[in-house]
């Protein structure tokens, strides 16, 4: 990628903080919009609000790495070697988010078995008397 | 030296293909070169931020995965809704202005950047004074964030009053603030927070009855009303929430330092005198805009989603 002029640079500069602005700012109203803090009764899909989010944010990244620290200008053996290793970090994401709600799972099945009432069968009147276990029904 | 002279003999060939803007790979890694046309510093400073990225991100990921796994996480826009002057009830605001401040930070270091590169020694120097005071903007701000957290609000780091309700219920008592008695609730997690609030010390945990879906309260085996008070919320959330911007201030803060070393440094003409286009400037806002990026995620993570 040829280089910029100074006077291209600043210009450049000067639109992409505009369009960080601008992203900035739909992803706050978006969020209060869909939360139903701006008007009432509105409630958006609580997997788009995330989506949206997550999506504009990485654009917002991407023009900070690749215009504000000019990773679009550098040679890309260079970009390769930064960012190849960070993509590994998708694969960390999703594994852990799966983690998380395996867990969330686990407790609520933890909570429900506590809960559960189990039916004394009988009780033996001598300790050494064996007591007489019921034939499993199936289950 | 003596080693690219031998290697020369098997690249005779393509010497013509090569011509004079590449070298053979061999010759570009064989050291005293900058094979990603990067001066070391540069090179270095991008790879301490690719480690750096990996610590935030473990934080970041660990947040996730805790989050997940519980039944209930404090609403984020009904915690951070108050902005200074005795505001309430504004949510996200205050942290939609610390990201602005930041943005605005992070493009005034390109700024300063750019001037470097015409060596104007006057314009990196305005510009970078620009930077710092966004970077203690920033920091001034998460400070007041934190003492409200902690002062008005009593969140710590083992004790954690910000909760929702699992179970339909009415409360029984009010706060004086947004719950009044008779006032119903449904279990709607993701969507509702209620705060405990703490007076001369004490924890005010409101009892509430528990109800049925149409609000008709529930009754034991004895006939009588099930009465429960207020839970706390999971303790995670206040260390998560203090270690990690905790964690990305102190880089706010020791780039706000750095700054104001390299600024005095470019204003005393240290780097006009190297003729290398003010490249420590350039390296400082690497880090700087680093950053600003942690922050983006920071902000998406634990106030947007």
């Amino acid at each position: 990628m040829g280089h910029l002029t100074y006077e291209q640079s600043k210009k450049t500069a000067y639109k992409i903080i505009t369009i960080l602005g601008i992203i900035t700012i739909s992803e706050v109203i978006f969020a209060l919009l869909g939360k139903g803090y701006l008007i009432d009764g509105v409630h958006f899909n609580e997997t788009l609000i995330a989506a949206v989010m997550i999506i504009m944010s990485i654009v917002k990244a991407y023009l900070i790495v690749y215009e504000f620290m000019h990773m679009k200008y550098e040679l890309p053996g260079m970009v390769k070697s930064v960012l190849l290793p960070l993509g590994l970090l998708v694969w960390a994401i999703i594994a852990f988010l799966a983690e998380g709600n395996y867990w969330r799972n686990s407790r609520g099945g933890i909570k429900d078995r506590n809960q559960e009432e189990i039916e004394m069968i009988s009780k033996p009147k001598v300790a050494s008397e064996p007591v007489e276990i019921p034939k499993p029904s199936g289950h | 030296m003596a080693d690219t002279m031998a290697h020369t003999d098997h690249h005779i060939d393509h010497l013509d293909d090569h011509h004079g803007q590449e070298e053979s790979t061999k010759e570009l890694w064989s050291g005293g070169k900058q094979p990603f046309k990067a001066s070391y510093g540069k090179l270095m400073m991008w790879y301490f931020l690719v480690s750096d990225a990996f610590t935030f991100a473990g934080f970041l990921i660990a947040y996730g995965t805790l989050r997940m796994s519980m039944p209930t996480w404090p609403v984020p826009d009904f915690v951070f809704s108050a902005f200074p002057g005795g505001f309430h009830h504004k949510p996200l605001l205050f942290v939609t202005v610390m990201t602005f401040i930041l943005l605005f930070s992070s493009f005034t270091m390109v700024r300063a950047v750019q001037e470097g590169h015409q060596e104007n020694r006057k314009g990196v120097v305005f510009w970078m004074v620009l930077t710092i005071i966004g970077g203690i903007g920033f920091l001034s701000s998460q400070a007041w964030e934190w003492t409200t957290l902690i002062k008005a609000e009593h969140v710590g780091v083992t004790v954690n009053p910000f909760s929702a309700h699992t179970e339909h219920g009415r409360y029984l008592e009010g706060d004086g603030h947004d719950i009044e008695a008779g006032m119903t609730f449904a279990p709607d997690t993701k969507a509702a927070s209620y705060l405990i609030h703490k007076h001369d010390g004490e924890w005010h945990n409101l009892k509430y009855e528990v109800t049925d879906e149409n609000y008709n309260p529930i009754r034991d085996e004895n006939g009588n009303k099930v009465v429960k008070e207020q839970a706390f919320g999971p303790k995670a959330f206040g260390a998560l929430f203090f270690f990690i911007t905790g964690f990305h201030g102190f880089h706010v803060l020791s780039g706000v330092l750095f700054l104001i070393i390299i600024c005095v440094n470019s204003a005393t003409g240290l780097y006009a005198a190297r003729k290398n286009g003010y490249e420590m400037v350039e390296k400082i806002g690497l880090y700087w805009h680093f950053v600003d990026l942690v922050w983006v995620f920071v902000f998406l993570v634990f106030y947007l989603i």
